[in-house]
């Protein structure tokens, strides 16, 4: 895994993942949005034996940019072994029910530019004959909640997309792996108490997303119990599950 | 960014109730507003230097990224919520060790420099701020200084123990020192009394960078100020080159409602303690040399609901055989022993900081459980005498020392004031400047 594309390398998930993969002395090319936050992040990787950090900003939104941002990318690397996709923003629900706007805008930002980069990685890759597309998706993902639907929605059509792209890839040479991490302390959750048991460091997730690359995993919850939370919220007949305050 | 939550420091009192600013970048903004701010790194100065009761702590510790190092001078920068066990991680296998280290690797850089934390090396190194190359301050107005001992020596003389109070330290520069691996040739002695620790230090400072010693402060009458005299240094090459076993942590699950610490077991504890056997040289690794605590984390919950309270003093030298026999024989009398008393003699360099604590002089650290007023009272009656002595009582372990004890142990306070910023204060600089 010499040669790795982050998007959305300023999250803290991406960042730990990526001191991680420093370590090895992998080469990066590392998107983000804002300019500052990303020459700081390149600093800290090339000291950590990062080879060649090369980054770019831009604003993920804006769709028809992807297909130039991978060419360059590519470019600058001279090819993508793996690719992470990391990048999001955590939507007020409150705020979005009352707002037809805001709610596309986070889909937008979670599904579609995901949807759209994993689409054209995918097709990279295959080309090529390999390749690994990492892509962060939620354990909101796996069932609507009143609490958070619209970014569960974001993130379940991401799974949806990935298990889709898994298939059609699988005797491609090319590897897909869903990372559903569950509360993680960062920036974009800064709003929440962070005082339970459940909550987990970035580099927590960092070292299960090595892991899940390194044996090839398809589809991981992070930390590991979620898997078992998860089987049990799915599990529940909608009709009970509707009556919950979750 | 506002959730409330209670925060401790290391002592576990005082309480107090923060907001919270979570920094993840030197380039993040600071909160405006009226909003009192005090930078928070990662909670281990002892009392409420660290905290800011009713305002907000800046949370540095996603300060965490490496600016530039240098692997052929060993200059290394990095933003100040970096653990010097950080450091460490990256350092040792490099062969770079810190210039200067606390009782635990589990502090930040900015926290090193603010409260100009010392060593067992202070006698030939002095304390982390003489090792401070250069740092960058960041003041709520939006400026930013970046200080040296020459560029903007006045702020740099101001932030080195200035207690986070004179802006946000962003990030910090220091130089390394080289080591030849990670181990340390460490050597100790059973001294008998006071008298016997001042023979051994005048024969060992010469010889060894690495110096500390314990002490049974539970013992009185003939035995008083006993204890074990440790000495150590970077081995030489030749040592095993394979790193050092890793080490096994256990964690303090949670704050029992009582202290395991009492007068019964810090007797125990302290007789076997002194008459361990133990062997009279050996190489160690580094870790267990300096951070003996290290490996039990969050032990400061041993001591209970209630927390505890840090007494660490500096006495000058003329005055230091006397007033240390004093402030033992007070302890003694009075019942309540300390687990852990360490003395160290400071050397004479300084590193010039306004509100720095080392000194020349002897250094003795306590810590007691805290059973309410009678313990204050002793910590009153300890400082009688530090402050006769004309010694001074170190801020990043007090909860309790009063503001013209303060101020007669830090005179240069009030120019130190000047380069207060106007939006940062903490529960310590109002409780000592209050009467």
């Amino acid at each position: 895994m010499r040669n790795i594309l982050i998007v959305g390398a300023t999250s803290a998930i991406a960042e730990a993942t990526a001191r991680r993969f420093a370590a090895l002395g992998a080469r990066f090319y590392l998107v983000g949005r804002n300019a500052e936050k990303l020459a700081a992040i390149v600093g800290d990787l090339e000291i950590r034996g990062g080879q060649a950090v090369h980054s770019e900003s831009i604003d993920l939104d804006w769709l028809e940019q992807h297909p130039a941002l991978l060419a360059r990318a590519v470019q600058a690397l001279g090819g993508i072994d793996l690719a992470l996709i990391a990048h999001g923003s955590l939507p007020d629900q409150a705020a979005c029910q009352k707002s037809v706007k805001m709610t596309l805008a986070a889909i937008q930002t979670n599904a579609l530019s995901v949807i759209s980069l994993a689409t054209e990685l995918a097709n990279l890759f295959e080309a090529r004959g390999r390749g690994t597309l990492v892509v962060i998706g939620s354990v909101a993902g796996d069932r609507g909640r009143q609490s958070n639907y619209v970014y569960g929605a974001a993130k379940g059509m991401v799974g949806l997309f990935l298990q889709g792209l898994r298939n059609r890839l699988n005797d491609k040479g090319v590897h897909v792996i869903t990372v559903k991490p569950g509360f993680v302390d960062t920036p974009m959750t800064a709003a929440f108490e962070k005082k339970g048991l459940l909550w987990a460091q970035p580099d927590q997730i960092a070292r299960g997303i090595v892991a899940a690359v390194e044996r090839r995993r398809d589809v991981v919850y992070l930390p590991g119990f979620w898997r078992w939370i998860m089987i049990v919220i799915r599990h529940l007949p909608e009709s009970i599950f509707k009556r919950l305050k979750l | 960014m506002t959730d409330r939550a209670p925060d401790g420091s290391w002592g576990r009192y005082p309480p107090a109730r923060h907001r919270r600013w979570a920094l993840n970048h030197r380039s993040d903004r600071l909160p405006g507003g009226s909003n009192r701010v005090l930078p928070f790194g990662n909670g281990r100065s002892y009392g409420d230097v660290c905290l800011n009761d009713g305002g907000t702590l800046l949370l540095t510790r996603g300060l965490d990224r490496w600016i530039a190092f240098d692997p052929a001078t060993g200059v290394l920068r990095a933003e100040a919520g970096v653990l010097l066990s950080e450091i460490l991680a990256f350092s040792v296998p490099q062969g770079w060790f810190l210039p200067v280290t606390p009782g635990t690797q589990f502090v930040t850089l900015g926290g090193a420099v603010a409260n100009d934390v010392h060593g067992k090396n202070h006698h030939v190194a002095g304390s982390f701020g003489e090792q401070t190359r250069a740092f960058e301050l960041y003041r709520s107005d939006g400026s930013r200084i970046v200080c040296g001992p020459e560029e903007n020596g006045d702020w740099f003389r101001a932030t080195i123990g200035g207690l986070g109070l004179t802006g946000l330290i962003a990030w910090v520069e220091i130089r390394l020192r080289r080591i030849a691996n990670p181990w340390m040739v460490a050597e100790n002695r059973r001294f008998a009394n006071l008298d016997d620790f001042f023979a051994l230090n005048d024969d060992y400072e010469t010889r060894y960078p690495y110096i500390v010693s314990w002490i049974d402060c539970a013992a009185a009458g003939k035995g008083l100020g006993r204890g074990i005299y440790m000495a150590g240094m970077h081995a030489p090459p030749g040592a095993p080159t394979a790193p050092p076993p890793a080490r096994r942590s256990l964690t303090v699950p949670f704050a029992l409602p009582i202290s395991l610490v009492n007068r019964w077991s810090v007797r125990a504890f302290n007789r076997l303690y002194y008459h361990l056997p133990r062997p009279a040289r050996a190489l160690t690794p580094y870790q267990p040399f300096f951070y003996p605590l290290d490996n039990l984390l969050e032990w400061n919950r041993l001591y209970g609901q209630r927390g505890f309270l840090q007494y660490q003093c500096v006495i000058p030298p003329e005055a230091a055989r006397d007033a240390l026999r004093e402030i033992l024989n007070r302890i003694a009398s009075s019942g309540q022993g300390s687990m852990l008393a360490v003395l160290k003699r400071f050397g004479a360099r300084t590193s010039g900081g306004l509100l720095s604590f080392p000194r020349p002089g002897v250094t003795l650290a306590l810590d007691f459980p805290h059973l309410g007023q009678k313990t204050l009272d002793l910590l009153s009656r300890l400082d009688e005498v530090t402050r006769q002595a004309g010694g001074a009582v170190y801020p990043a372990k007090d909860a309790r020392m009063s503001g013209e004890h303060f101020r007669c142990y830090f005179p240069q306070w009030s120019t130190f004031a000047k380069f207060i910023d106007p939006n940062f204060s903490s529960s310590f600089w109002r409780r000592v400047t209050a009467d």
